[in-house]
């Protein structure tokens, strides 16, 4: 595995060294951040330390930041506990905002995209005019199997006028996009670490301060009461970490564009025949969504394993399932089209190299199905 | 000379162990994998931290793996089951049995059941901080579905008779959870024995990492749960979101750590705890033992002293990291309701400490404890019954 290229970021990504290291001296100590002796005080400082970290991240206020077990357990806590009257969700949100929103027992209408992969903002007014006020609106900052980056500002704006309030599955997002949940007017910005850099199983919403928020999990009244549970404390502490690395490296985002648009035109030079989903919309930059009409995406992701070469045919918690990516769906793909899809998803550690191997591995592929 | 502070707090959290640290730290380097990425190798790695876990975690109290599933804490797996069993259940068994010396995060998942429309019984205990058999014979019909009893008691250390209770809620044809964060792999606990559909477990009480639990649920139609969190359908449906190897790695080796040493871990604490036990007892004429006496885990001791006020106690005793009661309810004043439930005077109630001990506390740091203790108290005027 030492040697295999990591190329599936928007599942998870290498935790950095700087996180690795916090994460391990926290373990260390002993403390539960609500005991009010010395051992728990540190522990406390661990963790608010990190809150002013995740909420410089988000562009919030730290006593905003809510930290929990990560994006799923953050977008069920907003979609659950905003108290809105309906819920406006778009068509390719994240399975965790859909099946959230299919057992919330309020009305729920689904915002459409164009076939560009960003939300309708003409559908969202039209929405707005029918559901019952206030609605939330739930629209992710940036895709997980595409990279398309939604419209949130005009979003907000939208929503404004009708007095609803809105999330942003900013999962994919951050680190990769600057995020300004104050300057946009968010009510609910939601995160997770594991996607920056992080550990995995911490995650955080951040709250305008006038968004409600009926908690989720009850009990020792943590977080403001807004989130009950003993905090993860070393986990939230290299969230904290994780979160200014992310901050210090936004304008890498840069590189790993030129990288991935290098990568695409390689492969459309090869064949024309591809089609690069969502490449009309502003993308996140390490995100790449190609399909091979034809070709099965299982085929193509069992080809680059064997090749060393980890990516996805979709997101990695449908992985496994052979069904159509509803977020392709969504975008008018016919279902042939969107089961002959990969992801594949650059990060901190991509090099020339591994592009170089994805692109002739690829290639290989595109010859041997086509017969050449 | 012992090194100060004393951390004397066991019931609150437990330092990692370095065995635990090490199981870990393969997951947050190479094996950095997503568990769910099935198309590659890195997520197969992950994926494999999981099972290895759910095997261990099985172990201990008798189960099969498949009947684990890893949570964020005790708290989320608490509030899983019993708003997940009740609302499951629905209007055939709309009724849920709890005890008043509960966990918080049980009595408010059980309050939150009760504003939604569910009938909701809260058994008193008995004086030594028992479960009233009887009482709860009585409140346990066919309409309930659900009873919450915890094993071992967070602030007094009681060890409730989860056998007794098991062959109870089974004859009502009802579902059996216990809170086992205080309890998994300290004291025996098997899940067939005791007849438990589910156990709520917290990685960071046995010396393993924060920020990850488990439950055990029993196979079966009966002990279906409305999911608490929805989305990618991890762990079956039941627990949607992205599973962390390196926290399951660490409660895993935790959990395996705790079950093999479990025998000779809780000797060592008995005989710990009762000399200290014997030295403050006999330093402190009218000291008050809150719960009881022998159905206890020893690691934990929550005394009263009569006449001394307990702010100014803890902050005479500030080299010794104790507590007044449940860390969450650390910062707020006022007496707490397990003292009360036990009928604990208000005033010996405010004057009580919880003093917890473990793996890797030493007679050195207890000695130094009572007599620090005993100082203390006598220079605040000594206790007056």
């Amino acid at each position: 595995m030492k040697n295999a290229i990591y190329m599936d970021y928007n599942a998870t990504s290498p935790i950095r060294p700087a996180v690795i290291e916090a994460v391990a001296t926290v373990m260390a100590e002993v403390g539960n951040p609500s005991s009010v002796h010395a051992a728990g005080r540190k522990a406390r400082g661990f963790v608010e330390e990190a809150r002013a970290k995740v909420a410089a991240l988000a562009g919030a206020r730290s006593r905003d930041v809510m930290f929990c077990s990560g994006g799923t357990e953050a977008a069920n806590t907003v979609i659950l506990g905003s108290g809105a009257k309906s819920l406006i969700v778009s068509a390719i949100e994240h399975p965790c905002v859909l099946a959230a929103s299919a057992v919330a027992d309020v009305p729920v209408f689904t915002l459409p995209v164009t076939e560009s992969g960003t939300v309708s903002l003409n559908a969202l007014r039209e929405l707005l005019e029918k559901a019952p006020a206030p609605a939330l609106v739930s629209v992710m900052y940036a895709n997980n199997e595409m990279g398309a980056v939604q419209p949130v500002a005009d979003i907000c704006a939208i929503a404004k006028e009708y007095g609803a309030l809105v999330h942003s599955d900013a999962v994919q997002a951050a680190g990769k996009i600057p995020l300004d949940m104050t300057g946009l007017g968010l009510d609910y910005l939601t995160l997770s670490a594991h996607k920056i850099g992080g550990p995995q199983g911490v995650g955080a919403i951040v709250l305008s301060p006038t968004a409600p928020l009926k908690p989720l999990m009850v009990g020792g009244g943590q977080e403001l009461g807004r989130r009950s549970g003993t905090e993860n404390v070393a986990g939230v502490a290299g969230f904290g970490v994780a979160a200014i690395e992310a901050l210090n490296h936004l304008t890498d985002s840069a590189g790993l564009s030129a990288l991935r648009d290098k990568m695409e035109n390689s492969l459309r030079q090869h064949a024309n025949d591809i089609v690069i989903i969502g490449e009309k919309a502003e993308r996140l930059a390490n995100t790449s969504c190609i399909a091979i009409s034809g070709v099965k995406g299982e085929t193509q992701v069992m080809h680059f394993d064997l090749a060393g070469i980890c990516i996805s045919s979709g997101s990695a918690c449908s992985s496994g399932k052979v069904k159509a990516s509803h977020v392709l769906n969504a975008m008018g793909l016919d279902s042939e089209l969107a089961n002959s899809s990969i992801r594949v998803s650059l990060g901190v550690d991509t090099t020339p190299a591994h592009i170089e191997a994805f692109v002739s591995s690829w290639k290989k592929l595109y010859d041997r199905t086509k017969g050449r | 000379m012992v090194k100060t502070p004393i951390y004397l707090d066991y019931q609150a959290t437990t330092p990692l162990d370095k065995r635990v640290l090490s199981s870990m730290m393969p997951y947050l380097t190479e094996h950095f994998g997503n568990p769910h990425s099935s198309t590659h190798s890195f997520g197969w790695r992950a994926a494999a931290a999981l099972d290895i876990a759910r095997e261990q975690i099985a172990g201990v109290v008798g189960a099969a793996p498949e009947e684990i599933y890893f949570t964020s804490g005790a708290t989320e797996a608490n509030n899983m089951v019993i708003k997940g069993a009740m609302e499951f259940w629905g209007s055939k068994r709309p009724k849920l049995v709890t005890v008043a010396t509960e966990h918080k995060c049980v009595l408010e998942s059980a309050r939150y059941c009760l504003r939604a429309g569910y009938e909701l019984e809260i058994l008193p205990v008995m004086p030594n901080g028992l479960v009233d058999l009887n009482q709860l014979e009585s409140a346990v019909d066919e309409r309930t579905a659900l009873v919450s009893v915890m094993a071992v008691n967070n602030e007094i250390g009681v060890i409730q008779p989860l056998e007794s209770i098991g062959k109870i809620v089974k004859a009502a044809g009802a579902l059996f959870h216990s809170d086992g964060a205080q309890a998994f792999g300290k004291v025996p606990l098997n899940v067939d024995a005791a007849g438990l559909d589910f156990i709520s477990i917290s990685g960071h009480k046995i010396y393993g990492p924060k920020g990850i639990g488990a439950l055990y649920k029993r196979a079966g139609r009966a002990q279906a749960l409305v999911p608490f969190f929805s989305g990618g359908g991890q762990e079956e449906g039941v627990r949607a979101g992205t599973q962390a190897p390196a926290l399951v790695a660490g409660l895993g080796a935790a959990a395996e750590i705790a079950g093999a040493e479990m025998t000779a871990e809780s000797k060592r604490t008995q005989t710990l705890m009762g000399s200290f036990k014997n030295k403050l007892f006999a330093g402190l004429p009218g000291l008050i033992l809150n719960g009881d006496n022998d159905q206890r885990w020893h690691g934990n001791l929550n005394v009263s002293f009569p006449g001394i006020d307990g702010d100014l106690l803890l902050a005479s005793i500030r080299d010794l990291a104790v507590s007044s009661g449940a860390a969450c309810a650390s910062a707020v004043s006022g007496p707490s309701y397990v003292l009360e439930a036990i009928g604990c005077r208000q005033a010996n109630a405010k004057s009580a400490l919880r003093i917890g001990v473990g793996r890797f506390t030493t007679e050195d740091e207890l000695d130094f404890a009572a007599e620090r203790l005993i100082a203390a108290v006598t220079s605040l005027g000594g206790i007056k019954p």
